[in-house]
């Protein structure tokens, strides 16, 4: 990070015990940050950046508080990070990756070329990755053209599935390059929690804009202008079906359908409220999921399978008057019901709780401690949804560095894919020419986190994929974790390579010992387990592992992708 | 399972000596073990994920409000030589017409259905009501283990203990199926097991004994006992060799997953597994919008649905004599189509229950009626079965678990369940 006169100013939390809500002179990740005043004192400078995020005690290792950080924070660490953390400083560290926009990232924007879907529109994308229009469908069914024929128009690599393909791949390549791994983490968290599925009609060319729209732009931002931004994005319309809903007795006015009988759709209201918002126990009842829904008729898409944008249909909302968790929106109103519906929906204390305690889950514990969601959701409710101020609150919370939660979360296939990249520092290299219909190489990656039970934008409920050990340890997937090792430590996988003679480095691979101990550091960081770590001394010991032939008498070359394999598909490696 | 946990059974238990660490769930198992005899009866439990319109699948085509209240989903009354209309079971009730491959297994008594069945709780959350009909305490949000797994739990394994009593099919563990049994979860019979290249095997192989090795002892914990059931699975499925079973009786699935789950579950129950409870999905049910009627988005969920379990019926040909299929869906959907041609959430549901023992060719349950005062909230059709009380019968009478822990605060009088099962 460069350093500056306001670098790293953001936040002042005093931390220790129940002083921690208390609140800070500057509200938490103020969003003006250059407009702090250059001469305020800065507290606590630490070496190698300004940061006045003070980190509470705790009972872990100085190297083992930087490892939490960057497997909770970050998608494990890569050769080299632990050090070059602990020279800036931890502190400044994670106030870097809280404010991403002073990170640059070339390394990421010239592999992210690859993708050229991330940048362009719906209606771009309708365009260059169309579907056989419906003459053409029809004189394929009439027999008057052959599949070869439709095949011909409609090229591999221009299907619309490319989209997906490519999304998922940058996903990937975003976890493993990018220097901002606190926004990539977010970007995940937010697109499960505002999910979308991709295979659901228009929404496969909206993805790219949706997530680029509504999410990214806001992953550190405020909570709020999450909801509006996917409330109004044509492919959270799509997917929860609000574009389709309008006032109960609307008749389509004109159009082929002209004369039909429209209605109300509760789809999205439901799950604004439910997995949004509210939480399905924060307290609204069947009656309200109508009333939401009827604030959000009108909402709809400008001609959805060309790609068009919002648009507001006054004519099909319903003007009538509702009450929405008791206030009262009265009569008469536009697009503003709508928004209004978000501005007290976000504000609910209910709200700040099921936010923070899903937060809390991702960086601190499956089952977050009380004290640490009660700290957030006050900071949430204070700040009114600063999503920075949220995490940092959690960051300087006892309990995210507390030794109960060191390693404490089982990773889920994207972190196991990407941990496994960083840790091996991989290269993402071109997949075999034309194979793929795309170069970028991330695509093989995504394609392994798919094998493991999380293909990207393919979650098909609105849930999202759930981030609790439970979900993701069983027999199959597991299976899946080894197979990857394997695959990857031997440079089996298409879209990755790995040099294993790096993070052996000086090791004398005649002396097995050595190569492990060395691979352990690298990998695991000093964390294996004794048992692990005897497991693996023993089976040095096999002539598979060292390749001994029946006349040496020395090991003639320790089978160093083996012991990767094995390491990264150790138990010590599922966890974060 | 009433407080009977893997722990009391080690600390106490013959099995101290060899449980270092931890023996996988389905050994620990066997020290309950009796001898039961011949062929294990199966359970194949498919979860309709996103609420099936029960209206649509089992059609009340002769109720008075069917078609007033339906508009353009209603599907057509049957229609003697006509393929798109309902497929008429008993005068009342019909089979959605891409259902039709089943009419020959309700012509055989083989098929029953539950109408106007779904959950005491009101929730029209797909979410919590399918974790709710999984975990089976309705409206409990705290409990740890799936109705399917403490029943198999609690009921003597048999000999010799087999990590395949109960597989799901698909990349995740489902709720139904956590707990103390140790089920196995699988995306492919073909993919289960550590890949080395021919190169690798050459050069020794050794992976797996590494991997194995790696979780054999340590801590008991999740990962640690996932990762030696695993082995002990991949060892015993590589014996059997399932996927060399091509389809019987000239049985064709439906190309897709759910084609796929069910076949696969096939080739486990006649490569003789030891398998007893057998679970699948399949989405695809949320017809917010454009449900369609005879044809359609629902017809062509539907139509994927009849094909694979007609042949997974005759694929299995005389095993069906020992094995029950039951599909469950969260809730069912609203009478009335809302202003998109679809309908939204709504409460009782249709489900089916097929196989040898089952006493078919009829419907089960009481039908509650569509008019509007009958229907619950005025909207829905209201539950008149407990699923409960369906999957007790079905788990009690056919696999032979004890009902105690099944579902714990319900307690199924003989007279409330349906009768379906002999």
């Amino acid at each position: 990070m460069r350093p500056g006169p306001w670098a790293g100013v953001l936040v002042a939390v005093a931390v220790g015990g129940a002083a921690c809500s208390s609140a800070p002179a500057v509200p938490p990740g103020a969003p003006a940050l250059a407009a702090r005043p250059v001469a305020q004192p800065l507290a606590l400078p630490v070496s190698g950046g300004a940061t006045s995020l003070v980190l509470p005690a705790t009972a872990l290792s100085e190297d083992q508080r930087i490892l939490h950080a960057l497997n909770r924070l970050a998608y494990g660490p890569r050769p080299g990070d632990v050090e070059r953390v602990r020279r800036m400083g931890l502190a400044a560290y994670i106030d870097g990756q809280l404010d991403p926009r002073r990170i640059a990232d070339p390394a990421l924007e010239q592999a992210l070329a690859a993708y050229p879907v991330l940048d362009r529109t719906a209606a771009a994308l309708v365009h260059e990755y169309p579907l056989p229009t419906p003459q053409v469908r029809q004189k394929l069914a009439q027999g008057e053209m052959t599949r070869q024929d439709v095949a011909a128009m409609y090229p591999p690599e221009r299907r619309p599935l490319v989209i997906t393909t490519q999304m998922q791949a940058a996903r990937i390549t975003r976890a493993v390059l990018s220097e901002r791994q606190l926004e990539e983490v977010m970007v995940d968290f937010w697109f499960n929690h505002f999910n979308v599925y991709a295979q659901k009609g228009a929404v496969r060319w909206m993805v790219p804009a949706y997530e680029r729209e509504a999410i990214r732009p806001h992953a550190l931002g405020h909570f709020r202008d999450l909801v509006r931004a996917t409330a109004r994005h044509p492919a959270m319309l799509f997917y929860l079906d609000n574009w389709l809903s309008t006032r109960s007795d609307f008749v389509l006015p004109r159009g082929p359908n002209a004369g039909r009988a429209v209605g109300l759709n509760e789809n999205y209201a439901r799950e604004l409220m439910e997995l949004h918002t509210l939480g399905v126990d924060g307290g609204y009842t069947q009656q309200d999921v109508i009333e939401v829904a009827r604030c959000f008729t009108g909402w709809t898409i400008d001609r959805p399978q060309q790609g068009g944008g919002f648009v507001f249909r006054s004519l099909a909302h319903d003007r009538g008057a509702k009450r929405v968790l008791g206030q009262v929106i009265p009569a008469g109103g536009g697009v503003e019901d709508g928004e209004r519906v978000i501005d007290i929906l976000a504000r609910q204390p209910a709200t700040a709780r099921f936010i923070v305690t899903k937060l809390a889950r991702r960086f601190v514990s499956d089952d977050p401690p009380v004290a640490v969601v009660d700290r957030a959701a006050a900071v949430f409710q204070r700040t009114d949804g600063d999503i920075r101020a949220v995490l940092t609150a959690i960051v300087a919370s006892p309990e995210f560095w507390s030794p109960e939660v060191y390693r404490a979360k089982i990773k889920t296939p994207l972190d196991v894919v990407a941990s496994a990249m960083r840790a091996l520092d991989g290269r993402i290299v071109p997949g075999a020419p034309g194979a793929d219909r795309l170069g970028g190489g991330g695509e093989a990656l995504a394609r392994e986190v798919a094998r493991l039970g999380e293909p990207l934008y393919e979650s098909q409920p609105p849930t999202g994929y759930p981030d609790r050990a439970e979900a993701w340890v069983n027999t199959g997937a597991l299976l899946g974790r080894m197979n990857f090792a394997l695959g990857l430590a031997h440079n089996r996988l298409r879209g990755a390579q790995v040099d294993l003679a790096p993070l052996v480095g000086g090791a004398d691979r005649r002396q097995p010992a050595q190569v492990l101990d060395r691979l352990l550091i690298a990998v695991l960081h000093g964390e294996a387990g004794e048992r692990t770590r005897a497991v693996l001394a023993a089976q040095l010991e096999s002539p598979e592992i060292t390749r001994t032939t029946a006349y040496d008498r020395v090991p003639k070359d320790t089978d160093v992708e083996k012991l990767t394999a094995l390491v990264l598909g150790s138990p010590e490696f599922q966890r974060r | 399972m009433a407080g009977t946990t893997r722990r009391t059974f080690l600390k106490g238990g013959a099995l101290a000596c060899v449980a270092l660490g931890a023996a996988p769930r389905f050994l620990v198992r066997t020290a309950l073990a009796q001898e039961r005899a011949g062929k294990p009866k199966v359970l194949i439990a498919i979860f309709q994920r996103g609420a099936v319109d029960g209206l649509s699948m089992v059609v009340p085509h002769g109720d008075p409000d069917y078609y007033s209240s339906r508009g353009s989903i209603a599907i057509a009354r049957p229609a003697p030589g006509t393929a798109d209309a309902t497929v008429d079971l008993d005068g009342f009730f019909g089979l959605h017409p891409a259902l039709a491959p089943l009419k020959p297994l309700w012509d055989d008594r083989r098929l029953a259905v539950v109408h106007a069945c779904g959950s005491p709780d009101t929730t029209r959350s797909h979410f919590d009501a399918q974790d709710y009909m999984e975990s089976g305490t309705p409206g409990v949000k705290s409990t740890a283990d799936g109705w399917l797994a403490r029943g198999l739990a609690a009921m003597p394994a048999r000999e010799p203990a087999s990590p395949f009593r109960a597989v799901s099919l698909g990349a995740a563990l489902p709720r139904v199926l956590r707990g103390e049994v140790g089920a196995v979860a699988m995306s492919s019979v073909t993919d289960f097991d550590v890949r080395e290249t021919a190169q690798q095997m050459a050069a020794g192989g050794g992976a797996r004994q590494g991997f194995e090795s790696l979780y054999e002892q340590g801590v008991r914990d999740l990962l640690y006992g996932t990762g030696r059931e695993t082995f002990e699975a991949v060892k015993m499925l590589k014996a059997a060799a399932p996927q060399r079973l091509a389809p019987a009786n000239g049985a064709v699935y439906p190309r897709g997953r759910f084609g796929d789950s069910l076949r696969q579950i096939a080739q486990l129950i006649r490569a003789d597994v030891g398998l007893e409870v057998a679970f699948a999905d399949v989405g695809g049910w949320d017809t917010h919008a454009g449900q369609g009627n005879e044809r359609g988005q629902l017809a062509t969920r539907l139509r994927e649905f009849g094909e694979g379990l007609a042949a997974l019926h005759r694929d299995l040909g005389p095993r069906m004599n020992d094995v029950v299929v039951l599909t469950m869906s969260e809730f069912g959907r609203t009478v009335r189509e809302n202003g998109n041609r679809g309908t939204d959430h709504g409460h009782a549901t249709a489900m089916l229950v097929l196989g040898g023992p089952v006493k078919g060719a009829r419907v089960y349950g009481r039908w509650p009626g569509l008019r509007r005062e009958q229907l619950y909230e005025g909207r829905d059709l209201a539950v008149t079965t407990d699923f409960r009380a369906l999957f007790t019968e079905v788990a009690v009478r056919h696999l032979g678990a004890p009902a105690e822990p099944l579902f714990p605060g319900f307690s199924a009088r003989p007279g409330s369940l349906p009768g379906l099962l002999a």
